[in-house]
């Protein structure tokens, strides 16, 4: 399956999830991807006026291997460890359309020529959704990476941006990807540590409850707004059914009420368009800006956790210097490590609480214009129901 | 009334007897008449304008024939009689149309037969009735006039005072009665004819009643009243019983002799034809002659005489005076009143052409009625006769119910789509389920509660229990008498174990809930469906459940009774035998017909499987708003910002509210979609049971023929053999197969008609009932977004408002 996005719907998809501060001075955009079965290769575009590149514009492919590449550069970087790190674009995924289309296939028998056009055509286009938002994702990735004052900076990402070959990075072995398992552990076993310690400053004891309550509640929405979508599409898939059923029965039928038939199915039509829309537009509006958000909830915890190691690494330091200063024995050596685990974590706290702050803001934002544009495509597509239903009795009436 | 007698001439020398009889009763009448009258005119001015309204025809008896009634017809009617009674002194208005009503009332009563000729023209008119609809025996109609002028002018008298009243009422100018030369040309057309004859019917039927009540003289009242309760449906005395009875007699008698083979009547106009022109000729043909006033009076003595007994013993004590007066009086009072409900009605068609045409239409289906209730079932015969007051009933209600009736007539004989006007007279709603008993024997009662104007219900509104099993015995009674003819007999909503299980149990939970919702949603479907159905309405039980307090328990309904086993190898024979069945359609409408009913079947099963999905996953999406909402309104709790928050909670909250509306349309669409084809799924199934019906028929008839074959070769075998003591009995037996044949083959002609009316009849009910329920629901699904429209745009301003 190979598809690709036209310049024209970008506009559209363009980031919904995070509110952008455009700096004119490095504009990241993905206009271009095409899809080989399991691989996505987008195209990245860059214009640019810095001069750390060495053209104002330019393309580059890139993989979904590469963003995680660039994710996780970032992350293990030592001076961005108080900095929220942007979450790593999902994985693509076409596997549940795929097996959609499989299923279908299968029970091609069981419909109507023009039922079975009618659900592949949904699903082409959910497919095409899925699409548009993976493309999507992985663009807010970069551009709220370059919006960054200091990320938008580092050398991993302008190589990333620039190099005009595959990057082929290096895929993680199985080692790896059992040390990225086992680190993963060794991490949540340390943040059950570190929560017991006592927080020094009431700021991050405050965000620290917060994000951990807020992280739980927003999972719970997340799923439970992917469900409520799904069910939405399952009624559009239904009126789908039985529109093409009412169609076939006006069709039998020579009485006088073919042409009710005719009129309901052709209704049902209609109204399952719109249920569609209503289906994606809250997948668009609600649950992506929640799982959005989830991620990004999960990003600043991660900043949490990189201070509270800081901080256990300044405590224990000063533990280190009190056993030095006992025994008076690399006094000074324990001073400077001491002195240092302390820059650390301070500069680690003012700038972990200057990207809290505005990541408040950002989430606020980025809500508020997501309700507002939900709340009017639902307004929008219920009075579209209203008149295709007004319109439908009326015609009934007429009849 | 009187009108059905003639067919079962009682034997002629019991019924000279009673001629003689008669013919003393009447005798005092004379004098009797005066003092009736006199009391009558005396009485008061209503009366008074009625009575005159007839007198302008009444006014010259001797003269009727002479004047040409036309001039009455030509003045409205009412004018002139107003503006009698009101110009007049009132003596004068008095003794003026007295004398002249006493002088037609002499004639009417001077001889007794010619009271009774009064009556028997009546009858000739409404027996008339019953022919005229059907084919054209209006010539007859008028030679019979015509003969009777001729011969028996005194007759002739009577018989146009009435039929020129009729006439009048017709408002047609042209009168039969006008000359007796002008009823001979024919020139008259079959309206004519049904319009005077409507008029008696309408006078006895219905609006004698109501002219008694106009009448205030007490005693005259009180005379009346048995005869009211003869002609309204109550009959508290025994003896108001008696006349009923006769009555009932002789509707029961012309039911039997004039539709005895009314099936085919419906499906061959020309049998009909055939039907109605020999009993014509033996009827009219004779009494033609000078020997008419006597047939007629031998067959009108009859019913006359009983009730002029009847009444004599009963009505003798209130009255102070004599019992011989009475009768006479009864006689007269018939005379009198039937001419004031004339007027009557003739104001009223005077008035608009519409109305009179609707009561031609009832006269039609007065006879429908009959035809379609007499032959099916011999059994109603003997409801009828053992309930008499019941029946009284039906026939007095037959004309109420008529308009159906008639543009079913109508459109059978036509084939006219013409649009039945979409009220009923009768509302029935099935409410308040409720349990009764525990455990397993526990079951659901509801209250059935009757609306309807008709009058053939004792009541407007009345309200009986009934349980389950009571509407799936009356459906199995129904069906068992109405299936075999072709008719579509609405089926109700199937047994249910595991539904019903779960209720009985106790459980309290949503779905039993909603399955007794459905249950009692779709019985007052099914039964409003079987009121709907003109020739259902007729049947006793129908009215039996409606009405009676108590019912015999319905056994047979029991899925895992005895019966209902029996039930099932009849079934599974039916199935083998419509397999086997070969038929070879010779209807190429009733082979369409069934493809059509099966693919429309196939699809309405795939439909309503779809609906009952999108039901369910409106059931999901409803549960995971609500989901959804709970954790919309944690995460609103868990928001630091105040105004996110806010928002949050407020989104919360419209997510339970388009919970809600989930909810609601979900049950919409149970309610109103799924269980709307849920119906057509079951009613196709009786249609389909219906051509079953007609293919069993066709069997039947393919059989007789088959056999009657064999006995054909038989003969012709013993003919060659020469056996002639065999001979006769062989051809003894073709005879009896040839009527079977014949019998055979009209059944299932008449079946085939039958079906293919009530195929017609329910595609045009399906497409209305389809058009009504199906915006019904579409207003649901509108409201539903419209309120949806509302909750946002209460929420935008919200969302707007986070800082």
């Amino acid at each position: 399956m190979t598809s690709t996005i036209d310049e024209s719907n970008k506009e559209k998809m363009r980031s919904v999830s995070v509110d952008l501060n455009h700096d004119a001075s490095l504009l990241i955009d993905i206009p271009d991807a095409l899809c080989e079965r399991d691989k996505v290769k987008f195209t990245v575009h860059t214009k640019t006026t810095l001069s750390s590149f060495q053209k104002p514009d330019f393309s580059v492919p890139r993989q979904h291997e590469d963003f995680i590449w660039l994710h996780d550069t970032l992350v293990e970087t030592e001076d961005y460890a108080g900095l929220i790190i942007p979450p790593a674009p999902p994985k693509p995924d076409f596997e549940s359309p795929r097996e959609k289309m499989h299923k279908l296939g299968e029970g091609e028998a069981t419909m109507t020529k023009e039922e079975y056009t009618k659900m592949k055509q949904e699903l082409e286009a959910e497919y095409l959704a899925v699409f548009k938002k993976t493309v999507q994702v992985h663009e807010v990735f970069l551009q709220r990476l370059s919006s960054h004052p200091n990320l938008s900076k580092d050398r991993n990402f302008q190589i990333f941006l620039e190099y005009d070959q595959d990057l082929t990075v290096r895929r993680k072995n199985a080692k790896e990807m059992f040390g990225g398992f086992f680190k993963n552990m060794v991490k949540s076993a340390d943040e059950v540590l570190i929560s017991g310690i006592k927080e020094v400053d009431d700021f991050f004891e405050q965000e620290k409850t917060f994000l951990l309550d807020y992280y739980s509640k927003i999972k719970d929405s997340t799923a439970k707004a992917e469900k409520m979508t799904r069910s939405h599409k399952n009624i559009a898939d239904d009126y789908i059914h039985i529109s093409a059923t009412l169609n076939s029965l006006s069709a039998d039928d020579s009485t006088a009420n073919k042409k009710h038939l005719e009129k309901l199915s052709d209704l049902f039509e209609k109204l399952r368009k719109v249920e569609g829309r209503v289906a994606s537009d809250q997948e668009l509006k609600l649950t992506e800006l929640l799982r959005y958000y989830m991620r990004d909830i999960q990003a600043a915890k991660d900043l949490l956790y990189r201070r509270a190691r800081a901080l256990v690494d300044y405590e224990n330091s000063n533990k280190a210097l009190d056993k030095a200063r006992l025994k008076s024995k690399d006094v000074p050596q324990a001073e400077e490590h001491q002195q240092q685990c302390l820059q650390k974590f301070d500069k680690l706290s003012e700038s972990g609480k200057k990207e809290l702050t505005s990541f408040k803001g950002r989430r606020v934002v980025a809500f508020r214009k997501n309700l507002i544009e939900m709340a009017e495509l639902e307004i929008k597509h219920a009075k579209n129901n209203v008149s295709l239903l007004q319109g439908c009795i009326d015609l009934l009436k007429s009849i | 009334m009187a009108t059905s007698s003639e067919r079962s001439p009682p034997p002629f020398p019991d019924s000279e007897d009673q001629d003689v009889l008669d013919s003393e009763e009447v005798g005092g009448r004379d004098s009797d008449e005066d003092d009736g009258e006199d009391l009558f005119m005396s009485a008061s001015n209503p009366p008074m304008t009625e009575m005159d309204t007839t007198l302008p025809t009444a006014s010259q008896p001797t003269d009727v024939l002479m004047k040409p009634p036309s001039n009455i017809m030509d003045e409205p009617l009412i004018e002139p009689v107003s503006s009698q009674t009101e110009n007049k002194p009132v003596n004068e208005v008095v003794s003026e149309p007295s004398d002249d009503f006493v002088d037609l009332t002499n004639n009417v009563t001077d001889s007794p037969d010619e009271a009774v000729a009064a009556e028997s023209a009546i009858a000739d008119a409404a027996k008339d009735t019953t022919e005229i609809p059907l084919d054209e025996p209006s010539d007859e109609f008028e030679d019979i006039f015509g003969s009777e002028n001729e011969a028996l002018q005194e007759e002739v008298v009577v018989a146009n005072v009435t039929v020129e009243a009729a006439t009048d009422n017709s408002g047609v100018t042209s009168g039969v009665t006008d000359t007796p030369g002008d009823g001979k040309t024919g020139s008259d057309d079959e309206q004519e004819a049904k319009e005077t004859a409507t008029d008696p019917i309408v006078d006895l039927g219905d609006d004698l009643p109501a002219s008694v009540a106009q009448q205030p003289p007490p005693a005259r009242e009180k005379c009346f009243d048995p005869l009211v309760d003869l002609l309204s449906d109550a009959p508290p005395a025994a003896a108001a019983s008696i006349p009923s009875r006769a009555t009932v007699d002789l509707f029961e008698d012309e039911g039997t002799d004039l539709f005895t083979e009314p099936r085919q009547t419906k499906s061959a106009m020309q049998q009909q034809k055939s039907l109605f022109g020999e009993p014509d000729e033996d009827l009219f043909g004779e009494p033609l002659g000078a020997t008419s006033k006597k047939t007629i009076s031998k067959e009108q003595d009859k019913p006359v005489k009983t009730k002029a007994a009847s009444h004599v013993s009963n009505i003798g004590g209130p009255l102070q005076d004599n019992s011989r007066a009475e009768p006479p009086d009864i006689f007269t009072e018939e005379a009198v009143t039937t001419l004031p409900s004339i007027t009557s009605t003739s104001t009223v068609n005077s008035k608009t052409n519409g109305v009179q045409s609707e009561e031609e239409a009832d006269i039609f289906s007065k006879a429908t009625v009959e035809l379609s209730l007499d032959s099916p079932r011999g059994e109603r015969r003997k409801d009828v006769t053992a309930k008499p007051s019941a029946s009284a009933l039906s026939q007095s209600a037959a004309a109420s119910l008529a308009k159906p009736q008639s543009a079913a007539l109508e459109e059978l004989e036509e084939e006219e789509e013409e649009e039945q006007g979409d009220k009923f007279d009768i509302f029935v709603s099935v409410k308040d389920p409720e349990k009764i008993g525990d455990g397993m024997n526990a079951y659901m009662a509801y209250k059935l509660t009757t609306e309807t104007q008709l009058a053939m219900f004792r009541n407007k509104t009345f309200t009986v229990r009934r349980r389950f099993s009571d509407f799936l015995g009356l459906y199995e009674k129904l069906s068992e008498k109405h299936g075999p003819n072709g008719f579509i007999v609405p089926p109700p909503p199937e047994k249910s174990i595991l539904g019903m299980t779960k209720v009985k149990v106790g459980k309290e939970d949503s779905s039993s809930a909603d399955f007794v919702e459905r249950r009692r949603a779709a019985l007052e479907r099914y039964l409003q469906r079987v009121v709907n159905h003109p020739s259902l309405l007729q049947d006793p039980d129908v009215r039996e459940f409606l009405e009676r307090e108590e019912l015999p328990r319905a056994v047979s309904t029991q899925a895992l009774s005895g019966a209902g086993f029996l039930k099932m190898i009849n079934k599974a024979t039916d199935a083998v035998s419509k397999m086997t069945i070969k038929m070879n359609e010779s209807d190429v409408w009733f082979e369409e017909k069934l493809q059509e009913v099966e693919s429309a079947d196939q699809h309405f099963r795939k439909l309503h499987a779809l609906v009952e999905s999108l039901v369910i996953h409106r059931k999901e999406l409803s549960l995971n708003t609500a989901n959804f909402a709970k954790s919309t309104a944690m995460l609103g709790s868990a928001e630091d910002n105040t105004a996110l928050s806010r928002a949050l909670s407020q989104l919360a909250e419209v997510e339970d509210k388009m919970e809600q509306l989930h909810q609601e349309q979900a049950a919409n669409d149970t309610f109103n979609f799924a269980e709307l084809i849920a119906d057509y799924i079951r009613l196709l199934g009786a249609v389909r049971a219906t051509f079953d019906h007609r293919m069993k028929a066709w069997q039947r008839w393919q059989d007789a023929q088959g056999a009657l074959q064999k006995k054909r070769e038989t003969e012709a075998k013993l003919l060659w053999a020469n056996k002639p003591d065999k001979l006769q009995l062989a051809k003894e037996e073709i005879a009896e197969w040839e009527a079977k044949v014949t019998q055979y083959e009209r059944d299932f002609e008449r079946v085939s008609a039958t079906v293919r009316k009530e195929v017609l009849r329910f595609e045009k009910e399906k497409a209305k009932n389809f058009k009504r329920e199906i915006m019904n629901y579409l207003a649901c699904l509108l409201q539903s977004q419209q309120q949806l429209i509302k909750y946002w745009e209460a929420f935008l301003p919200e969302a707007k408002a986070i800082a």
